[in-house]
């Protein structure tokens, strides 16, 4: 890109995004860091959240909390209303057919378990195989390593090129009679890369093959539509789309998810039990055993309203401009690689500097109020393949800025002068 | 601005991260081991050769940040020529100044591990120091073929 283009880049934004009043509504962005103005460019580890996020589950705690789907009183009323619009606005955030798909869980890790030990493991049986790709976080590799020594099933790896980006033919060389799930990354958290999962998830339904997408990293950033999409299941987290850590989604077809066994047993998730014999709940209870994490749900649904007042094509948009100038920015500092240039790439900068590690970028950085991520970020096989033991990250949210790209690679080049 | 910083990244540590001591492989080691952070990906290889209960030689392999590399090069260059004994004790002084758990330790008279008490102040990156320190523990009591820091 040309500097003018760069620059346009970067003078026109705030006519058309009112970064400035969000971050308003973030009370951390305010905070200082070893005196400094606190830069958080982590937004893929965890997002910082809104004000309105915060109150929420204070206002939970302080007026309406008790145990959901479980009493007649006011208070437990209210709650599992409060709980189950939640699950409401998440089922239209996602556009699902129906509220029941969406299972709440931990986060993204949980449910890939669950599918990974509900209908794997009801389903696999040995020599069937699971394809997932060479840019997968651990958690969309361990849980079907671990299935795979439980069943006997075979985890096959779609290749990636160096710029990060799946090989299409080696993706589809690897679908065989024998395979029974596609799992993969919406958008890579080390790379981010978007993979193309429509044209992925038609090639797989071709074959009969359900495709699990890993949205972990990509639900904050572009509108997903599960509906459009065809996808069979869809996972998140809700802290990396600013809402609280321990609550999460697993959104599955009805079909899939009536015929797959139970998760966990325990209260909610029944309907009637004796020592005989246990009926199970109907959807989504059957996967909910348990008290849930009641307050940070119903917080979750605020995070949600939070992204759609400001709207996902809006914040898509305007990420998309930060990550250009920041991609053009870093591009001009000598010994610096980019890992990750695929073509389509959510708002993550993966980056090496000659001979100095991540973690002593990360430390230098930091003492200038800068939070990166330094380190292997849970993908080791990714960092294999380019053959670096880790990279350092910036990753970006709406609420970041232009003003903080500078600073961010101001800090960089004070790293490089350290390090001499 | 980073003068803070300084206290870490002392010149000795730049120049023990790019120019490493004995960094390199022993044939005729005794005793081999690989240690590992999984928190950063941090990976040594440490070789000691043990005669009669002296280190006589200690190099090492590896990638790690300059902190781990700098830490492991200096290890090497002061506990050549060291019994077991004196190597279990600089051991136990490294890791309470590192750790930051013993006010008394006299930096004056722990020579050039002083360079690497800056790391207290700085606790994510504690381990990145002890990594060659753990591995080269475990190398004498020759319990385990790897070591994590965890």
């Amino acid at each position: 890109m040309k500097a003018a283009a760069a620059q346009a880049l970067r003078a026109t934004p705030e006519l058309e995004f009112d970064v400035e009043r969000i971050r308003a509504d973030f009370p951390i962005l305010s905070t200082t860091v070893h005196g400094k103005p606190l830069v958080y460019v982590d937004n893929a580890a965890s997002t910082q959240k809104p004000r309105a996020v915060i109150d929420s589950i204070t206002e939970v705690y302080e007026h309406h909390y008790a145990n959901v789907h479980r009493g007649v009183h006011t208070l437990s009323q209210r709650s599992t209303e409060m709980f189950e619009g939640a699950r409401e606005k998440i089922r239209r955030f996602l556009n699902a057919r129906h509220a029941h798909e969406i299972i709440f869980v931990r986060g993204t890790t949980e449910a890939i378990n669950l599918v990974a030990q509900s209908f794997g493991r009801a389903n696999f049986k040995a020599g069937d195989e699971i394809v997932i790709t060479a840019m997968e976080h651990h958690s969309n590799i361990v849980p079907w390593q671990m299935l795979c020594e439980q069943t006997g099933a075979l985890l096959k790896v779609a290749p990636i090129n160096r710029r990060g980006e799946l090989e299409l033919e080696g993706f589809e060389r690897l679908l065989s009679k024998r395979t029974r799930l596609v799992s993969l990354a919406h958008m890579s958290n080390a790379l981010g890369t978007l993979n193309p999962v429509k044209a992925l998830i038609e090639i797989a339904h071709e074959r009969g093959i359900p495709v699990l997408l890993d949205g972990a990293q990509a639900v904050p950033h572009l509108r997903v539509d599960v509906r459009e999409l065809d996808c069979d299941f869809y996972v998140f987290s809700g802290h990396k789309i600013y809402g609280p850590s321990g609550i999460g989604v697993l959104y599955g077809k009805e079909a899939l998810l009536n015929a797959m066994p139970p998760y966990q047993g325990g209260g909610d998730m029944i309907r009637r039990v004796t020592f005989e014999k246990t009926e199970y709940n109907v959807l989504p209870y059957k996967f909910e055993a348990g008290t849930p994490s009641i307050a940070d749900t119903i917080a979750l649904g605020a995070a949600i309203d939070y992204v759609e007042a400001v709207g996902m094509e809006a914040i898509a948009d305007y990420e998309h401009r930060l990550l250009a100038y920041a991609t053009d920015r870093a591009l001009h500092i000598p010994g610096l690689t980019l890992i990750g240039t695929a073509k389509d790439k959510g708002a993550i900068l993966s980056f090496t500097l000659e001979r100095i590690h991540p973690h002593d970028i990360g430390t230098i950085l930091d003492q200038l109020g800068i939070a990166i991520r330094a380190g292997h970020h849970c993908a080791m096989p990714v960092m294999d393949f380019y053959g670096v033991p880790a990279t350092a990250r910036a990753s970006f949210a709406m609420y970041n800025t232009f003003a903080e790209i500078d600073i961010l690679m101001d800090g960089i080049q004070q790293v490089i002068e350290v390090f001499g | 601005m980073l003068d803070q910083i300084r206290d870490l990244y002392q010149e000795v540590v730049f120049d023990h991260n790019r120019n490493p001591r004995n960094f390199r492989v022993m044939e005729d080691a005794t005793r081999k081991i690989d240690g590992f952070n999984p928190l950063c990906g941090d990976r040594i290889t440490l070789y000691v050769k043990l005669n009669n209960g002296v280190i006589e030689d200690v190099s090492f392999q590896g990638q790690g940040c300059a902190i781990s590399t700098a830490s492991a090069s200096i290890m090497t260059e002061i506990t050549r020529g060291l019994s077991e004994d004196q190597a279990h004790r600089l051991f136990d002084t490294f890791h309470r100044i590192t750790t930051g758990k013993d006010e008394n330790v006299r930096l004056e008279e722990v020579g050039k591990l002083a360079v690497l008490a800056g790391v207290r102040a700085y606790p994510a990156r504690v381990k990145c120091a002890t990594l060659a320190w753990h591995s080269l523990e475990a190398a004498l009591s020759d319990a385990e073929t790897s070591v994590t820091t965890e």
